[in-house]
C-alpha cells in the first residue's frame, strides 16, 4: 500500500515553457479591498504566479497604485495581461508594452468579442498569439471551452491554453465540464482553466476533469474573507488534482453495497 | 535644445512645448524624456514610455528630447485578473 501512496503524493509540478511551478493556482491581483489584502491573499494561496495589468500611470494620483509597490518580482512571478483589449492590435500593444517592463516575455493573451459575456474574440486571439510567438512571447492564451480554437492556438506555439469554467467574473462554475476534458486529452501543451470559478467546490471539480491548474481572480477578490478564501483555493485545488489522480470510482445507477452480502444470520 | 532654454529664455516663456502625456494636453518646459518623468514625479524603473506610439528602451529617456506635438503613454503594472 505505501509504495503507491507515495508516489501518488508527489505530483510533478507544473510546467510552462519550460519554467515549473509547485502551485497549480495562479491568482490574479485585480478587485481586492486593498493591497494590503492582495498580499495577504497571494500568500494564503501559496502561488508562485499572479497576472497584471497594464495601465496608464494616473498623472494626479500617487503612482503607489502601481503593483511594484505591492509585490516583488523576485519572490512572485508576474504575467502581463491583455484584459480590457477588443483587437488583436490593442492586445499587441498591450503585450508589448507589458515586455517593455523588463519582467519577462510572458504575455496571458485576452481579446475580448463582447461586452456582456467577455467572451473571447478567438480570430482575433489566434491572430495576436501568431504575431506574438513570432515576436518570442511566450503566450498563454484565454479562449473559450471550444476545442477548435484551443487546438489552433497550440498549433500557433501557445506556451499554454486557457479554455474559461464560465464567463469572467460570473463566479457560474465549470459549466461544461466535457468540453474541458476533451481539450485537455487533446492538446500536448498544459491547459489551464481560466476565468469562471466562484468557490472551492468549483475549483476542485474542475481540477478533477484532470487540467493542469486554475487562474482565477474575482472567487478570492470578491469572496467576503478574501484571504480564508485564498486558502480554500489553494486546498481544493490540491484535493481535486489528488482525485483526479487517485481516478475516481465509476458512477452507477442502482446501489451497490458496502459491506459482504454474505454471513448474514439465518 | 534644453541648453538653449537654460540660458536664454525665461520659464513658460515661448518654448513651452505642447505635449499629450496619457490622453491629456500638457505643457512642458523643455528637456528629455527623463527630465519629463522627473517632472511628473515618476520612477523611471517603473514606468513604460510609449513615445508617439515606439516603445522607448530606458536607456534611451535621458537622450531623448520631447518635442511639441509628441505623443506620450506612461503606464504600469496594476492589479488585475
Amino acid at each position: 500500500m505505501a509504495t503507491t501512496i507515495v508516489p501518488m503524493l508527489e505530483d510533478r509540478p507544473l510546467e510552462i515553457a519550460g519554467r515549473t511551478f509547485r502551485s497549480r493556482l495562479i491568482l490574479g491581483t485585480g478587485k481586492y479591498r486593498n493591497n494590503e489584502e492582495m498580499v495577504r491573499a497571494i500568500e494564503a494561496a501559496d502561488v508562485e504566479m499572479v497576472t497584471v495589468a497594464v495601465r496608464r500611470v494616473n498623472l494626479d494620483r500617487k503612482q503607489e497604485e502601481g503593483i511594484l509597490y505591492h509585490l516583488d518580482p523576485a519572490r512572485i512571478f508576474l504575467l502581463p495581461n491583455t484584459a480590457g483589449c477588443y483587437t488583436a492590435d490593442e492586445a499587441i500593444r498591450y503585450a508589448r508594452l507589458g515586455r517593455a517592463a523588463g519582467l519577462n516575455d510572458w504575455v496571458k493573451l485576452e481579446v475580448i468579442g463582447d461586452q456582456r459575456t467577455l467572451l473571447p474574440d478567438v480570430a482575433a486571439t489566434i491572430e495576436a498569439a501568431k504575431v506574438l510567438v513570432s515576436e518570442g512571447f511566450k503566450v498563454m492564451a484565454y479562449t473559450n471551452d471550444d476545442l477548435i480554437t484551443a487546438l489552433r492556438l497550440e498549433d500557433a506555439g501557445c506556451v499554454a491554453v486557457m479554455p474559461l469554467a464560465s464567463p469572467i467574473g460570473s463566479g457560474l462554475g465549470l459549466v461544461n465540464p466535457y468540453f474541458i476534458r476533451e481539450i485537455k486529452s487533446r492538446l500536448s501543451c498544459p491547459v489551464l482553466v481560466d476565468a469562471g470559478v466562484g468557490t472551492a467546490s468549483d475549483a476542485c471539480l474542475t481540477m478533477e476533469q484532470g487540467v493542469d491548474g486554475i487562474l482565477m481572480n474575482t472567487a478570492v477578490a470578491e469572496a467576503a474573507d478574501a484571504v480564508a478564501m485564498a486558502r480554500a483555493m489553494r486546498l481544493a485545488i490540491e484535493a481535486g488534482r489528488l482525485a483526479y489522480r487517485a481516478g475516481r470510482m465509476p458512477r452507477r445507477e442502482i446501489a451497490v453495497p458496502s459491506s459482504p452480502t454474505g454471513g448474514m444470520l439465518g | 535644445m534644453s541648453k538653449t532654454h537654460e540660458q536664454a529664455v525665461p520659464v513658460s516663456d515661448a518654448l513651452e512645448q505642447s505635449i499629450t502625456v496619457n490622453g491629456e494636453a500638457r505643457s512642458f518646459a523643455g528637456g528629455s524624456v527623463a527630465d519629463l518623468l522627473r517632472n511628473l514625479g515618476l520612477h523611471p524603473r517603473l514606468i513604460v514610455v510609449e513615445h508617439n506610439r515606439s516603445i522607448l528602451d530606458r536607456e534611451q529617456f535621458e537622450t531623448t528630447p520631447v518635442q511639441s506635438g509628441d505623443v506620450f503613454e506612461l503606464v504600469h503594472f496594476v492589479g488585475g485578473g
